[in-house]
């Protein structure tokens, strides 16, 4: 059997003899005895490729996926379908290979690619301009805040508690070393309490960073929001779902700043958690503030259309001191996925995915209400997904529900651990969604 | 390389216009040279307070981005809001295309800027080095 070193003893006797020494201990001698291993590594016998390839698989098919076991959790990573021509493309090495652009000699196609994504997350949003993303949509909300916090005077930023607590968490630790207070604006019935908002919005609110559908799956109602938080010299943050952005209305409509959202339902696989990718756009007024990097279209000494890096003034490798944040980097390779699933779907497309998910979510709450065991939490307009009230705690009904081959929802917690958000996309078929309810019939 | 008479400036490249007790405030012709195509001047904002030597705002061209110190006390009272539709006057006028306006607190500061015989000598002596 190959025991995976290719050096032959022949081969180390001659590296040996080259450095002068007697024996491959003689290169750890600097090493301390104490730190020394003193026996070799229990890690078996040398085994086969097939061997190997077996004992991997038996692994991974220890986790669960969107693909074997009906998913419907949501609560910020969706299962939606990704198109087969994702992959191919993605692995080409011409895009696989290349690091996140940064340096002028990164290829036209890279650059190419930046911007058409940059495009399509303009046209989602209906802002005027977007960066080339950014880590993911936590970080998207934090660089905003960042943002208004930068150009707003003013000693706090507004979060609706609706907005999903991850983000929470990420905006609060940033704005922590800005000297920012996070002040949450409080819900009401599921979604942000919006007389509670004028009553605690004042001149020293930097920005106002509300996210619909929120992490209820309710659709927020944003009616006046930008007219109230402009009065105050603030911005508007809105935080929005890519798919819902298809068929609800843009951050543009609602007259947001600054739009962010997390990118990875927009054909990228929920991964176990990341990496994922963070969409940001903004108002051309603030168009030399966004952080990140930009692509802009141009053309070259011969005339002909050409990509480049642009407004680079804003970034830390030209004025590091007065750079707008200290972002340098993009992720690349899942804003290319999100721009091929987009050019995919077309427009018609992801109006029908997200037509898709809405109604599915809808037929599911229906038949769960009907089963007389799950109760209704709110009665508010909601996208892919809702939130329930169990006869027992949620965290308990996921583990039964995973017992009987299903991945259940977002179980919350404190006093709403009898609570559930459960999510369904496009991919759920109707086959999925009436075993569930079957299931919970029999479970509680 | 033009230095325009009648105007004061600063070793940073700034020229001050008094009149009264205003103070027009723009970028010399060496300054707008070796920056070369400005593409985006950052105005500051009308009632801005800066104290002497603050950055008052930003200046872009396609090779970097340069700061603006304010070479006296003040509050700016006025800006040139046509340089957000044309920076590029900036390079085609330096001395005609003033950025922004302050009210002085304290005209005694004029003491510490150059006069155009000296200015001119200045950029001499930068040359020379």
């Amino acid at each position: 059997m190959f025991p995976y070193i290719p050096n032959t003893d022949e081969d180390v006797r001659v590296m040996l003899d080259r450095l002068g020494i007697s024996d491959v201990d003689q290169l750890f001698s600097d090493i301390p005895q104490a730190l020394r291993l003193t026996e070799l590594l229990s890690i078996g016998a040398p085994k086969s490729e097939i061997e190997i390839r077996k004992m991997m698989h038996k692994l991974a098919d220890q986790n669960l996926s969107g693909y074997g076991t009906p998913c419907f959790l949501g609560a910020g990573a969706y299962d939606h379908t990704v198109p087969a021509i994702i992959s191919p493309l993605v692995q080409r090495s011409e895009y696989l290979t290349s690091y996140t652009p940064y340096q002028p000699e990164i290829s036209q196609g890279t650059l190419q690619v930046i911007f058409e994504f940059q495009t399509m997350i303009c046209q989602l949003t209906g802002m005027a301009v977007s960066n080339a993303s950014l880590y993911d949509g936590p970080s998207a909300a934090a660089e905003a805040a960042m943002m208004s916090a930068g150009i707003n005077k003013g000693s706090k930023i507004l979060i609706s508690a609706t907005l999903n607590p991850e983000v929470k968490e990420v905006v609060k630790t940033y704005m922590r070393f800005r000297s920012i207070e996070v002040v949450e604006i409080p819900e009401k019935d599921g979604h942000t309490d919006l007389k509670a908002m004028n009553e605690i919005l004042d001149a020293e609110a930097v920005a106002v960073l509300i996210q619909s559908p929120n992490f209820y799956g309710v659709v927020e109602n944003l009616e006046g929001v930008s007219e109230a938080v402009h009065k105050q010299k603030a911005h508007f943050i809105m935080m929005q779902d890519p798919i819902s952005l298809a068929i609800l209305k843009t951050p543009a409509d609602w007259g947001a700043d600054i739009a962010i959202g997390e990118g990875q339902p927009l054909g990228n696989t929920i991964s176990f958690g990341g990496p994922h990718l963070g969409f940001i756009g903004v108002t051309k007024k603030l168009m030399r503030k966004l952080p990140g990097r930009i692509v802009g279209e141009t053309v070259d000494l011969d005339g002909k259309r050409a990509f480049t890096l642009t407004l680079q003034a804003r970034e830390q490798h030209i004025r590091r001191g007065k750079a707008t944040s200290n972002i340098c980097s993009n992720q690349a390779i899942n804003a290319l996925i999100a721009t091929i699933y987009m050019a995919t779907m077309g427009k018609e497309g992801l109006v029908e995915v997200a037509g898709q998910s809405a109604k599915r979510a809808a037929y599911l709450r229906k038949q769960l209400l009907a089963t007389g065991k799950v109760k209704a939490v709110n009665d508010q307009p909601f996208f892919r997904e809702f939130v329930v009230e169990l006869p027992k705690s949620a965290k308990e009904v996921n583990q039964l529900l995973l017992e009987n081959g299903l991945i259940g929802g977002y179980a919350l917690t404190g006093d709403r651990e009898n609570q559930m958000i459960l999510c369904a996309t496009e991919k759920r078929t109707k086959d999925e969604m009436d075993h569930l309810v079957r299931v919970m019939e029999a479970i509680l | 390389m033009k230095v325009a008479k009648g105007l004061l400036y600063t070793k940073d490249h700034e020229w001050v216009r008094v009149e009264g007790n205003k103070a027009y405030i723009g970028i010399s012709d060496f300054a707008q040279e070796a920056m070369g195509d400005i593409v985006y001047v950052e105005l500051p904002e009308i009632d801005e307070e800066f104290e002497q030597e603050d950055t008052l705002c930003a200046i872009e061209s396609v090779k970097a981005a340069n700061d603006i110190f304010l070479p006296l006390t003040g509050k700016v009272v006025e800006v040139n809001e046509a340089l957000e539709e044309e920076p590029e006057a900036v390079n085609e006028d330096p001395y005609k295309n003033w950025i922004a306006c302050v009210e002085m607190a304290d005209e005694s500061q004029l003491k510490d800027l150059m006069n155009a015989v000296a200015y001119e000598e200045f950029l001499a002596e930068a040359e020379e080095e």
